[in-house]
């Protein structure tokens, strides 16, 4: 297959040998679970159960809000212990509203929705419809609700279905265990998925470093003769698994600003999250858990596992045995794009893809130097920008000007700072203003919606004002008026009365 | 445990003074064939100002009141004063190297606010200041004298020669090459009659001839410069700009009139020409930050390059011209920015078939 080139990029250290060896496992139940009902982008699920309830492993918890939530099911069987505020994954560490769910250990399964046997049979409605109902989210990170994107087939034509399987951050092989482990069911959910988009075509992309995962997604393609999926061996580069440049580097084809990727005519979906979409028609399982990462070189061991949505981070820690050394620092996703973890009693939500414990040797302790214009950023910047410029701007608090020479279309993926020879935290420049900027954003809506309401009041009161001078001039002239009538009258008698 | 550090948690590894170390061993060949050709003058004029350059910066950051270790550590100082040092007449007195160095650093470097905050080439500056200021002591070039032969000083002369401005070697010393060539012209005499005999372009280009201390001989300073290619310290845009130009230049008017013009070669491989473009033109923070930027700038220095040395009264034009380009960086980086994903060179997002 023919590949384009795309601008930028680097090459970080992949470190993917930690944990790309090991097998999927399964983890014990812990004993509680603490599911946030913000784990897709959008507005956080309603919940549906209370504090005491019994519930079903796939029972419906919470059910989606808005047009990008997502609905939360139970993982496992067992008792709501509580319901309220919790400690969130997110760097924040800000609480966030969260069932906390007591496992009976009888991991029973509640009623679930029939089977699909033949969703090459039903239609596209049918199948997003049960992806919705199951809570299924983009499990790469980004945890846009699938359904969503589904949906997409009604707005934009479609013509290709990409499989992001490109896996580029360092550390992480929860999809590559899963296309090696998993391919049969991979390529099903990938032949669900094109099939409900009404596209002709879907391509897995992957990146050379897995050259296991490709065999295996090959043999089973080629033993079934399936002709409607391709595989394709891309790049390894960072960051070859965002969205738009994985796009360009299979279809030339550039997403414009501020578009989707629909709008030049391909929708893109994560590997995992097939498998998911997968699980859902065919078996009416609901997204409960999935597979999650456990690496750094301060890991007693490191491993891929099937994880319970809302197992707590320490749990997964403990049952690889802890830490060797004092990890330096403890991340929710990959080294390049992931998050600090604020607390381990936060839990894996279904957007996270990794656990990483790095060692003082691994991450970069390091000083920071002023610039010395080395383009180095410049040149890794796979979105065209001018990363010492934009930190210049946003040093001097000249965000407008940042803005200018593109701040907004940053996707945060690092490439600069990782380049940077002064070790400049230039994505937290970005992160920073970006903030700002939002925080910019309403409060001025904020403000314009104060003198809207003022406005509206100032009219209010002068209409009344007007209307009650009006009234009282209305009286004031008829009471002249009547007093003139009296005059006339009066004289009218005494001129009567003179005659 | 610092949980709240930003991302990434990755790193290239790469560091300022990694670069700065690079770029001293791809100083090297020059330097150790400057020693070779100009003896042990050369040897202690390059110490001295390399450690006036260090003394300059030590200097400047207390001034600043900024913190000694890590500036000092990232090496741009010794950068600094090493490249002055290439640039001087190899028998120079060692007070040329002291003031050369903290006009660099403390004029041209820390009163724009230091590291990567200098708007022109410190040793650039340095270089042209002295020019003007102490022309005699700046164009007494010298035919090498290698070490080790008989004519060469020895450790004790050569102590002298720099410290106590001994004149004993005076006889020796000659005009550069660029310098003889605007004299002869001047007296009417064609420009393959000066070529010619002692100043042969093979001499020219192994850089036996008279000159600054590392900046003689092409090959050495090739050998650095395709280091510095090889380990992406610098990018190719401006060095390839510079040589392109001035051939280009060059060429066209040794073709209306060779008796007047020297050809290519000669420009490229005499005086700082070579060494500006691997050396100088590369800097950093003093040139553009797009390959586009770094053509455009690399080919303007060198077509003011030509301009100085054919018409004006310098017979060497590259300090100026690197200082007028410098002065231009601000507006090409300005105009000159790379296209943003999705969007065309205007900054409008680009158009797509509505699908
Ligand atoms: S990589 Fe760092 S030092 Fe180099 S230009 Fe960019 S911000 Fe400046
Ligand atoms: S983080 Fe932003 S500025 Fe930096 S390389 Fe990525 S897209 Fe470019």
């Amino acid at each position: 297959m023919k590949m384009f080139r795309i601008k930028g990029g680097i090459h970080p250290d992949e470190r993917k040998d930690l944990a790309a060896g090991k097998a999927i496992e399964t983890v014990p139940l812990p004993s509680l679970l603490r599911i946030p009902l913000q784990q897709h982008i959008g507005a956080p699920a309603v919940t549906v159960v209370e504090k005491g309830d019994e519930v079903k492993k796939g029972q419906l918890l919470a059910s989606a809000r808005g047009p990008v939530s997502a609905a939360i099911h139970a993982p496992t069987s067992g008792r709501i212990s509580a319901i309220g505020r919790f400690v969130a994954p997110h760097p924040s560490g800000l609480p966030g509203q969260t069932i906390t769910m007591r496992p009976d250990g009888k991991d029973e399964w509640g009623e679930l929705p029939a089977p699909i046997d033949d969703p090459f049979s039903v239609g596209p409605d049918i199948i997003a419809e049960r992806v919705a109902a199951s809570g299924i989210v983009g499990m790469g990170g980004a945890t846009f609700p699938s359904a969503v994107k589904l949906g997409l087939r009604n707005r934009n034509k479609l013509e290709t279905l990409v499989i992001n399987a490109a896996e580029c951050e360092p550390y992480l092989t929860c999809d590559d265990r899963m296309m090696r482990e998993r391919s049969e069911a991979v390529i099903d959910g990938i032949r669900i998925l094109r099939h409900a988009l009404g596209v002709e075509r879907a391509i897995i992309a992957i990146e050379g470093n897995k050259p296991e995962a490709l065999a295996a997604l090959k043999a089973v393609c080629s033993a079934n003769q399936f002709k409607d999926v391709l595989i394709a061996r891309v790049p390894t580069r960072y960051p070859m698994g965002s969205e738009k440049h994985l796009v360009q580097t299979l279809t030339g084809k550039e997403t414009p600003a501020r578009a989707l990727t629909a709008d030049i005519g391909v929708v893109v979906h994560n590997v995992a999250t097939c498998y998911a979409i997968r699980e859902a028609v065919r078996f009416g399982r609901p997204l409960i858990s999935r597979v999650v990462t456990v690496s750094g070189g301060a890991m007693a061991r490191t491993g891929n596992f099937e994880v319970p949505i809302g197992t707590p981070i320490s749990h997964l820690i403990d049952h690889c045995g802890g830490f060797n050394k004092e990890p330096d620092r403890l991340l929710l996703g990959g080294p390049m794009m992931g998050q600090p973890i604020s607390s381990t009693r936060t839990s894996v939500v279904k957007g996270s893809n990794g656990v990483l414990a790095l060692g003082p040797d691994e991450t970069p302790a390091r000083q920071t130097m002023p610039c010395i214009r080395c383009a180095s950023c410049v040149s890794a910047c796979p979105c065209g920008l001018t990363p010492f410029e934009m930190a210049g701007h946003i040093r001097k608090e000249e965000l407008d000007a940042a803005v200018k020479i593109g701040l907004l279309d940053c996707i945060a993926c690092g490439s600069c700072a990782w380049v940077c020879p002064a070790s400049i935290p230039l994505v937290q420049y970005f992160n920073y203003a970006k903030g700002k900027l939002t925080a910019q954003q309403r409060a001025k809506h904020k403000q314009e919606e104060t003198k809207r309401l003022t406005q509206f009041r100032e009219e209010r009161m002068e209409r009344q004002k007007k209307a009650k001078q009006e009234a009282m001039a209305r009286m004031k002239a008829e009471r002249e008026a009547k007093k003139k009538a009296d005059a006339e009258k009066k004289r009218a008698k005494q001129e009567t009365i003179g005659a | 445990m610092n949980a709240l550090v930003g991302g990434p948690h990755a790193h290239s590894g790469n560091s300022i003074s990694r670069t700065m170390v690079l770029v001293l061993v791809a100083l090297m060949p020059a330097t150790l064939f400057g020693f070779y050709e100009f003896g042990w003058p050369a040897v202690f004029l390059f110490l001295v100002t390399v450690a006036a350059a260090i003394a300059a910066e030590s200097f400047s950051l207390a001034l600043a009141g900024k913190p000694q270790k890590p500036f000092l550590l990232d090496g741009s100082a010794v950068v600094t004063g090493w490249i002055i040092a290439m640039t001087l007449p190899p028998w120079a007195p060692w007070w040329i190297g002291v003031v050369g160095s903290f006009i660099a650093i403390v004029l041209a470097k820390h009163a724009f606010g230091g590291l990567g905050q200098n708007v022109f080439n410190p040793a650039m500056i340095a270089r042209t200041v002295l020019l003007i200021s102490f022309p005699i002591e700046m164009t007494q070039f010298l035919t090498p004298q290698p070490m080790f032969t008989g004519s060469s000083p020895g450790f004790l002369e050569g102590l002298e020669i720099t410290f106590a401005g001994h004149t004993a070697f005076d006889a020796v010393s000659s005009a550069s090459l660029l310098g003889a060539i605007k004299t002869q012209l001047g007296l009417g005499v064609p420009v393959n009659e000066v070529v010619g005999g002692s100043l042969s372009l093979t001499a020219m280009a192994l850089g036996i001839v008279p000159g600054s201390m590392g900046e003689t001989s092409a090959v050495a300073i090739l050998l650095g410069g395709i280091l510095l290619l090889a380990t992406r310290t610098i990018t190719w845009h401006a060095p390839v700009a510079m040589i392109v130009t001035m051939a280009v230049l060059a060429g066209l008017f040794q073709a209306i009139d060779p008796g007047r013009y020297p050809g290519p070669a000669i420009h490229l491989v005499s005086g700082t020409f070579l060494f500006a473009a691997f050396f100088i033109a590369t800097d950093y923070v003093t040139a553009p930050a797009t390959g586009m930027g770094k053509l455009i700038f690399g080919a303007g220095v060198a077509a003011l390059t030509f301009i100085i040395r054919t018409w004006a009264s310098y017979p060497e034009g590259i300090g100026f011209a690197i200082l007028l380009m410098n002065a231009a960086v601000p507006l090409i980086d300005h105009y000159v920015r790379p296209r943003i994903y999705g969007r065309t060179r205007s900054g409008e997002p680009i158009r797509y078939e509505e699908t």
